[in-house]
């Protein structure tokens, strides 16, 4: 069995009480923390555990915790991101559904690493059923004394709030979400200055992920070291996927980052297969916003290894061949899905989320809508296809935040992967929106390598 | 458009919501109260139905901002909304995980239920449907939501549907 850190306890009676959290050893990285180290001693072990944020970027937690500025006399700022709303992902829902405490923890240690006083989880404004179980926690763990004034008698103060968002994917870029949570639009902020050195009412903050913060919990427990001993290579730890579409089994699963790709799509301990006796067509491994594969690019990277589920073996191959871990955000797509429809749904979104700061990713996101719905409705044209891969290029990295790229990557690589299915919509307009595609060769074995001649 | 006697309609904070606002406004430091508007017009919207532009000027005045400030917040976001709906708005979500699985069939079936096209009130008042954007709960999909609570309901069919319009229903006209 694989080793789960942050879910252990997900299946006991009661986990979401602070009394029964506090039964299964809930805040005791807190107790060491607070009563055994200095802050720097908890940035080291977080540093030293290599873990990398949880939320898509995938950058060392630790290292942006050591960017922090400590001005004297100025606050600093410990913000959650919990504005979780990348499509395909859904664990931080679960984990603060079901395993509040475990973020509350977190970010009492976190919080004291900092030296914030003041911390604030911002949560997706749909979220208000999530908004009240936290709520309800950190009232428990105030009771307790694990919040507020002098905490555990160490003379540590810090206080909890939970912030609703509005609705908009772009406060999840953690500029816009500043923004928002000082009650503005959601509008990126230009980049630098930083948020560590000016963020949160023009403080030093930072931003962290639901899932990273949780990590912390068993890095300060077992320490960086013994953190590092579970995963593969630069991918250390447990990684939390969310997978979902025409999968078996679909749910919240924590992997030990370097599980084999087959393994976590076709054991029933995970997403137990494609179902309804369908085959796999293709796969976003990390989020809406990663280059979708077919499978068998998926399966295995283009030197016919077997592909696995870490930082390092998913981006393999690049955008040529390679996707993302993302988020972990991980849709799987049967034989039965059209990849075009499936292009437009996800720019649809994008054109609908982008905040229309920037003309590039405002207009461009607009005209890949309108071309792939035309594609998809079969009214496309032969040329569509260039023009498409022209926007999208257009877009990537002119843009104030990523969202342009978010929006970029899933129709180039639609095109790159799957031509021939954007080309059969233009040549059968007719049968278009009526019959699908199919599996076509996607899952056939990749051809071999051709040895080098000698 | 707004009709002229909704974009009038008087509004009026009660005490009680008022130190609802005073509650969230003392989470952040002296002088960032600005940063309680996205809860308090949650709260607006709870209590009202919707944002209306007579509670969004009251809100700019309860907050010491521009008028202006709280219109480019509340127009920015989309749960909120800028003109009456029906008693249970239901929000599908319409983004690609849950299309994989029956999205677009399920807002077809509301669609025909209801009798009323996306963003329209049924003429009970009790209904309006719309799509939104992915809910974060991709593995359960098709899924809607309803506020004020925003209670979630998951892995629907056409037959969990008609159960909870009938519930909605005999709620409504209680």
């Amino acid at each position: 069995m694989a080793r789960k850190l942050l879910l252990e306890h997900i299946n006991v009676s009661g986990i979401n009480t602070f009394d029964v959290y506090r039964s299964k050893g809930g805040y005791a990285s807190v107790e060491k923390a607070l009563k055994t180290m200095s802050p720097d001693d908890v940035v080291e072990e977080v540093k030293k555990s290599g873990l990398r944020g949880r939320g898509g970027a995938g950058f060392p937690t630790g290292m942006k915790w050591s960017f922090l500025a400590k001005p004297e006399g100025v606050a600093r700022y410990l913000v959650c991101n919990a504005d979780e709303s990348e499509p395909g992902t859904f664990k931080d829902r679960y984990l603060m559904t079901y395993l509040p405490h475990l973020l509350i923890e977190g970010m009492i240690v976190s919080s004291f690493a900092l030296g914030a006083k003041t911390s604030y989880i911002y949560v997706r404004g749909e979220m208000m059923p999530q908004i009240r179980i936290l709520e309800r926690a950190i009232a428990e763990a105030k009771n307790a004394g694990f919040l507020g004034k002098n905490i555990l008698g160490t003379g540590y103060d810090l206080e909890l709030y939970v912030q609703p968002g509005g609705g908009a994917y772009i406060c999840g870029e953690e500029t816009a979400l500043l923004e928002s949570l000082e009650g503005k639009r959601g509008n990126p902020r230009i980049k630098p200055p930083f948020p560590a050195i000016a963020g949160l009412y023009g403080c030093p903050t930072v931003v962290n992920n639901v899932e990273s913060i949780a990590a912390v919990v068993p890095i300060i427990n077992e320490g960086g070291d013994e953190y590092t001993k579970i995963g593969i290579g630069r991918s250390t730890g447990t990684k939390l996927i969310s997978a979902g579409g025409n999968i078996k089994n679909p749910g919240v699963f924590e992997i030990e980052l370097g599980l084999p790709v087959e393994e976590f799509l076709y054991s029933d301990e995970y997403c137990g297969g494609i179902a309804n006796g369908k085959r796999l067509k293709a796969v976003v491994a990390g989020g809406s916003s990663v280059p979708i594969l077919p499978a068998n690019l998926f399966l295995k990277t283009i030197n016919n290894e077997p592909r696995l589920m870490s930082y390092e073996s998913l981006a393999d191959g690049g955008f040529v061949s390679g996707t993302m871990m993302g988020s972990g955000g991980f849709i799987a797509f049967d034989e039965d899905q059209c990849i075009v429809r499936n292009t437009w749904n996800f720019t649809r979104f994008y054109h609908h989320e982008s905040c229309g700061q920037c003309s590039p990713c405002r207009e461009g996101t607009g005209w890949m809508e309108k071309v792939l719905h035309r594609l998809e409705h079969g009214h496309g044209k032969m040329s569509d296809m260039d023009l498409l891969v022209d926007v999208s290029k257009k877009i990537e990295g002119n843009t104030i935040c990523p969202l342009g790229d978010a929006a970029a990557w899933p129709v180039a690589s639609a095109i790159r992967h799957f031509r021939d299915e954007f080309e059969w919509h233009v040549t059968n307009p007719s049968e278009a929106t009526s019959r699908n595609y199919g599996l076509a060769h996607y899952a056939d074995p990749l051809p071999k390598k051709e040895e080098p001649v000698a | 458009m707004l009709r002229v006697d909704e974009a009038q309609a008087p509004v009026e904070f009660s005490p009680a919501l008022i130190s609802k606002f005073d509650d969230i406004v003392s989470r952040y430091p002296q002088g960032k109260q600005k940063s309680a508007l996205l809860p308090i017009l949650h709260l607006v919207q709870a209590e009202f139905g919707w944002v209306s532009p007579n509670a969004m000027d009251k809100v700019a005045e309860y907050l010491h901002i521009q008028h202006i400030e709280v219109y480019e917040v509340a127009s920015f976001y989309s749960m909120y909304f800028l003109r009456p709906q029906g008693k249970f708005v239901l929000e599908v979500c319409r983004t690609g995980p849950c299309c994989l699985v029956g999205a677009e069939k399920i807002m077809d079936y509301i669609e025909e239920k209801l009798g009323v096209k996306e963003g329209e009130v049924t003429t009970d008042g009790l209904f309006s449907w719309r799509g939104v954007e992915c809910l974060a709960a991709c593995g359960f999909g098709p899924v809607l939501q309803i506020g004020p609570e925003y209670t979630f309901y998951e892995n629907l069919t056409p037959g969990s549907v008609d159960t909870l319009i009938a519930e909605l229903k005999a709620k409504g006209h209680n």
